[in-house]
C-alpha cells in the first residue's frame, strides 16, 4: 500500500451501498416522515394540512379505537396463553429420548407455518361456516354440537385464536424444541439422582435453561399478535366483521388511512401502536429479568 | 425387567398425544384437498368426501374438476401465479445479495461509522412494519411507484433483520485468516466477498432466500396497498377476492387456496432442513 494514502476504506461502503440506499430511502425516510405526517390531516396521498396533536387526541377519544385495542389484547392474550404452553408441551413430548419419527412429526407440526395468513383466513373462513364447515360438522357428529353455531357472526375472537393456533403452534414448537435440545443432560440426570420429581425437574432444571429462548418466543408472539390484520380482514371481506367484532388496531389503521384516505391519522395510530409495543417489550424483558434473578437467588 | 413395560406404556401415551396433535394439524389440509374436488351442494351433506355406493363408500362420481376449471377460466389465476413467482424470486435473490453484502461488511470490515450503522440496524429490527404503511404509501405516490412491481420489490430489498442475520453468520463462519490470505493473493474486495465469503455464508443465504421467498409469496398488505391493476395482483390478493360477500363458492375458494399453498409446501418439503435451521438461527444466538 502506498504511504500517505488516505485511511478511508472504500470497500465496506461499496458493499453497504445497496443496503444503505434502499434502507435510507424506503425505511429511514418514511420513518422520519411519519412523525410529521402524524400531525397532518391528509386527503389521499397528495393533499394535507397541519393539525398538530389533534390526530392523537381524536384517536384516543374514538371508542372504535378502544374497541380495536380490546379486541387486539383479547386475541394476543388468547394466543400467548393457549398457544405457547401447548407448543412447549409438544416440544417436550417430541424431545423425550427414544421417540421415533421426530423429524416427521416436526415437519407436520411445522407445515401450517408455510401457509400464508391470507390462505389460513381462506381455509378457516370455510371451516368455520355454519352448516357446511368442518368445525361444526365434526363437533356435531362427535358431541351433538349445534350445526348453526355462529363462529363468524358471534365468536369471532375464539375463531381467530383457533385459526392462529393452527398456524403458529409448530413455529413456536420448533423454537422450544431447539432450546430443549440444548438443555444439559448431566444436570437433568443429576437432579433425577437427587430425587427430583418430574415437576421439580421441569421447574428448576429445564425452565431456567430454556428461559432465554422462551422469553424471545413470548416477545415474538406478543409483537406478532398485536399486528394481526389479514386474518379478520380476509375473513370478513375487507370489513371488521359483524358489529366490529374482528376490528384490530392495524385494521383500524388500515381503514382510516386507506379506506378513508387520511394517512396522517393512520400514522398517528401507527405511532401509538409502536409505543404500545415498546412498552410491552420493555415490560416483558423486565418481567423475564426479574424472575431470572428470582431463580438464581 | 419390571422397568421396561412401564417405559413402554408412557411411550405409548406420548405417541398417542403426538398423533392426536399431528391429526389435528393435518385435518384442515385433508379437508382442503377434498373440498377442492367437491360440488358446492355437497358441502352441506359431507364433511370430507361425499358418501355413496362407490369404492370405500365414497360417491366418486360426485367429485368434479369444475372448481379448477372456473378458477382457470374466470379469475386470471395463472397470471397471478406468475406474478407471485416473479415477485417472490426476484425479491428473494436480490434481498439476499443486498443483506449478505451489508452484513459481511459490518462483520468483517473496519471503518468509521460501522458501530453507528450496526446500532441503526439493531433499532430498525424492532420497528413494527405497520408504522411504515401510511408514510411508505405516500412516498411511493411521490416517487410515482404505485401500481408497479418496483414499488413492491425495491422497498423489500433491505430488511434490517436480514443484515443482522448475515452479520451474525459472517462473524461466526468466515475466518479472518481466509480473508487476509485472499487479499495477499491480490483479490479485490468485491471478489473477497463473492468468492471467499459467499460460499461460507451459503447455509444462511439459502435459508434467508427461502424465508424471503415465502414472506413475499404470502404477503398481503403491501400488494393490497401498492397495486391496483387486476393483472398485477399476486396470488395472496387475487385469491382473497374469491371470497364473496353474499354468495360463497366454497369449492372455488378452496381450489384457489390449494393452488396457492401447494407450491410453497412442495418447496419446503424439498428444503426443510435448511429452512428450519435458518428460521431459528437468528433467535437462538445472543
Amino acid at each position: 500500500m502506498k504511504r500517505g494514502a488516505p485511511k478511508f476504506n472504500v470497500a465496506p461502503w461499496v458493499l453497504l451501498a445497496p443496503f444503505l440506499v434502499c434502507f435510507g430511502v424506503f425505511f429511514a425516510v418514511p420513518l422520519v416522515q411519519s412523525v410529521g405526517l402524524s400531525m397532518r390531516q391528509t386527503f389521499g396521498p397528495a393533499h394535507s394540512e397541519f393539525v398538530g396533536a389533534a390526530n392523537y387526541r381524536n384517536v384516543l377519544i374514538d371508542p372504535l379505537f378502544w374497541k380495536a385495542v380490546r379486541n387486539t389484547i383479547a386475541f394476543t392474550a388468547g394466543s400467548v396463553l393457549i398457544q405457547l404452553p401447548l407448543a412447549l408441551l409438544l416440544a417436550m413430548l417430541l424431545n423425550r429420548p427414544g421417540i421415533r419419527g421426530r423429524a416427521i412429526f416436526r415437519a407436520i407440526f411445522f407445515a401450517p407455518v408455510l401457509v400464508g395468513v391470507v390462505f389460513v383466513a381462506m381455509i378457516f373462513g370455510v371451516i368455520f361456516e355454519k352448516r357446511t364447515g368442518l368445525v361444526n360438522q365434526a363437533l356435531h357428529s362427535m358431541i351433538g354440537w349445534d350445526l348453526d353455531f355462529p363462529w363468524l357472526q358471534m365468536y369471532v375472537m375464539p375463531a381467530l385464536i383457533i385459526a392462529s393456533l393452527w398456524q403458529y403452534l409448530g413455529f413456536n414448537m420448533v423454537y422450544f424444541l431447539g432450546a430443549l435440545q440444548n438443555v444439559r443432560k448431566e444436570l437433568v440426570e443429576a437432579s433425577t439422582l437427587d430425587g427430583a420429581g418430574p415437576w421439580q425437574r421441569f421447574r428448576h432444571v429445564i425452565v431456567p435453561q430454556i428461559r432465554p429462548v422462551a422469553s424471545f418466543v413470548v416477545l415474538l408472539s406478543i409483537v406478532g399478535s398485536f399486528q394481526i390484520f389479514e386474518l379478520p380482514y380476509v375473513l370478513f371481506n375487507g370489513t371488521a366483521g359483524p358489529d366490529n367484532r374482528g376490528l384490530t388496531v392495524v385494521m383500524y389503521l388500515y381503514q382510516m388511512g386507506f379506506d378513508q384516505g387520511d394517512l396522517g391519522y393512520a400514522s398517528a395510530v401507527g405511532w401509538l401502536l409502536a409505543v404500545l409495543l415498546m412498552v410491552f417489550a420493555l415490560f416483558q424483558r423486565r418481567l423475564a429479568g426479574e424472575s431470572k434473578q428470582g431463580v438464581r437467588a | 425387567m419390571s422397568e421396561a413395560p412401564k417405559h413402554d406404556r408412557t411411550h405409548w401415551g406420548v405417541y398417542m398425544l403426538l398423533l392426536l396433535g399431528a391429526a389435528l394439524t393435518l385435518v384442515p389440509f385433508l379437508w382442503l384437498v377434498c373440498g377442492a374436488f367437491k360440488r358446492n351442494e355437497d358441502f352441506f351433506t359431507s364433511t370430507f368426501l361425499p358418501r355413496g355406493e362407490g369404492f370405500l363408500g365414497i360417491a366418486w362420481s360426485k367429485l368434479t374438476l369444475d372448481n379448477f376449471r372456473t378458477l382457470l377460466d374466470s379469475s386470471g389465476i395463472l397470471r397471478s401465479m406468475l406474478n407471485s413467482v416473479f415477485l417472490s424470486s426476484v425479491t428473494a435473490v436480490l434481498a439476499t445479495l443486498v443483506c449478505a453484502a451489508a452484513g459481511f461488511a459490518l462483520a468483517k470490515h473496519e471503518f468509521r461509522g460501522r458501530r453507528l450503522i450496526t446500532a441503526i440496524v439493531l433499532v430498525a429490527v424492532i420497528v413494527p412494519p405497520t408504522l411504515l404503511l401510511a408514510p411508505g404509501y405516500q412516498l411511493l405516490f411521490k416517487l410515482d411507484m404505485l401500481n408497479s412491481f418496483s414499488g413492491l420489490v425495491i422497498p423489500a430489498l433491505a430488511p434490517a433483520f436480514g443484515v443482522y442475520l448475515f452479520r451474525q453468520a459472517a462473524s461466526s463462519s468466515v475466518p479472518n485468516e481466509l480473508i487476509e490470505a485472499a487479499r495477499i493473493d491480490g483479490c479485490g474486495e468485491l471478489r473477497v466477498f463473492f468468492t471467499v465469503a459467499m460460499p461460507l455464508l451459503r447455509p444462511m443465504a439459502g435459508a434467508f432466500m427461502l424465508i424471503t421467498f415465502l414472506g413475499v409469496w404470502n404477503n398481503f398488505i403491501n400488494p393490497q396497498i401498492v397495486l391496483q391493476s387486476e393483472s398485477k395482483l399476486p396470488l395472496a390478493v387475487a385469491v382473497s377476492q374469491l371470497r364473496g360477500v353474499y354468495y360463497q363458492d366454497y369449492g372455488l375458494q378452496i381450489a384457489g387456496t390449494l393452488a396457492s399453498v401447494v407450491p410453497v409446501l412442495a418447496l419446503f418439503l424439498l428444503l426443510q432442513r435448511e429452512f428450519i435451521s435458518g428460521l431459528t438461527s437468528g433467535a437462538v444466538k445472543e
